[in-house]
């Protein structure tokens, strides 16, 4: 349950930032995900809702944006789509890829007052 | 609460004194502000409505005290590494057997990460070598912040060793860089052979996979070779090492990884 932890994180980001983005509400957080990040994302919104409870952000709306995975395949000379870390290439079925996007955790935009 | 950065522990407890420093970096942000009015809001009525942009990473706090840590290693020449299992693993059967090879020609130290109990930080003290608790509470992972107050009260040794044994857990782990020179993986034969598929993202952050408690292969129906292949699928960089902790077999390929790591690292610290 990491979940809670980064939960946690994105509080305190939410909170310093008030003060420098000059708000004292966030009604909705959107978070982008990737889908190769180790973050389970009803996991996410359950702890979400308890750890913003009492704070700037209690109540706010969870959005979350998922980011295939996708991955570097230098057998096809070629990007591929994957959805797990252990997946080959689609294409030629070589394991050696290099993952080059998914695997973000990430506070994209905030709607605040 | 910590004196110097009011940071709140929450349930952590690490032992002995709380007193620090450490760097608060500063991220760069940028406000698209949208006016007066319920441009680009959702919900009629709500007029100071506005969209604020802060395309951050949601680990960027844990990665600056990790940054910061990895400073410290880098300056004083310590190799640190952060050991991943599942409870039961024989992690720290792995560390006092490791510790009884090298403390006579190495300078050692560890922190233990657990959610209660000293039990370990005591198992590895009675070998002689510092090391110190950090109690999670409820937590299922170490993160970058308690190993910097951790390293305040333990003070490893410059062109040491340091082994960081986190808590028991394949899962959580994997996302939280402590500032270590490399995560090592260890997996039991006890365990099955599949676990590098089922928990892939720790797998993937270790660049070595100890295979412990080779003396029960006889016992057990674990396929070494399936195993290796899963890790390679997972992390084809990964290196293995497999070995007994309790016979000894297989710890001298365990040391020399250690040695040649510790080579590496001091090749920065040496230029200085």
């Amino acid at each position: 349950m990491h979940e809670m932890s980064l939960c946690e994180s994105i509080l305190d980001i939410l909170e310093q930032q008030a003060g420098e983005q000059n708000y004292h509400k966030v009604s909705t957080v959107w978070l982008e995900i990737g889908a190769l990040s180790s973050v389970e994302s009803d996991a996410m919104r359950f702890c979400f809702d308890a750890v913003m409870q009492g704070s700037i952000a209690d109540k706010a709306r969870l959005e979350i944006v998922t980011v295939q995975g996708q991955a570097w395949c230098s057998l096809c000379n070629k990007n591929v789509m994957i959805e797990q870390r252990y997946d080959t290439c689609p294409v030629c079925g070589d394991f050696h890829l290099q993952i080059n996007d998914g695997e973000q955790m990430r506070i994209k935009e905030l709607e605040v007052e | 609460m910590c004196s110097v950065c009011g940071c709140s522990e929450g349930e952590t407890t690490i032992e002995h004194s709380h007193e620090h420093q450490h760097d608060h970096g500063t991220d760069q942000n940028h406000t698209h502000d949208y006016g007066v009015g319920a441009a680009h809001a959702h919900a009629p009525g709500l007029s100071q409505a506005r969209m604020v942009q802060i395309e951050q990473d949601i680990l960027s706090k844990n990665n600056q005290y990790a940054s910061a840590n990895r400073d410290y290693f880098s300056q004083q020449g310590i190799l640190t590494l952060n050991l991943v299992s599942s409870p039961g693993s024989g992690k720290t059967t792995l560390l006092t057997e490791t510790i009884a090879l090298l403390k006579e020609q190495l300078k050692l130290s560890v922190i233990e990460g657990d959610q209660q109990t000293t039990h370990d930080a005591e198992r590895i003290r009675a070998t002689g070598v510092k090391a110190i608790q950090i109690n999670t509470g409820k937590g299922c992972h170490l993160d970058a912040h308690q190993v910097g107050h951790a390293l305040e009260n333990l003070k490893p040794a410059s062109e040491s060793i340091l082994f960081i044994e986190n808590v028991g857990n394949l899962v959580c782990p994997a996302s939280f860089d402590l500032g270590e020179a490399h995560k090592v993986a260890i997996l039991s034969i006890t365990e099955g052979e599949d676990k590098p598929l089922k928990y892939p993202d720790m797998f993937y952050a270790a660049d070595l996979m100890i295979l412990n408690k080779m003396d029960l292969l006889p016992y057990v129906d674990f396929d070494v070779e399936q195993c290796i292949q899963y890790a390679k699928q997972v992390n084809p960089r990964i290196k293995i090492v497999q070995l007994s902790a309790k016979t000894g077999a297989g710890m001298e390929s365990w040391v020399q990884w250690l040695k040649a790591s510790r080579s590496v690292q001091l090749i920065d610290y040496t230029a200085l």
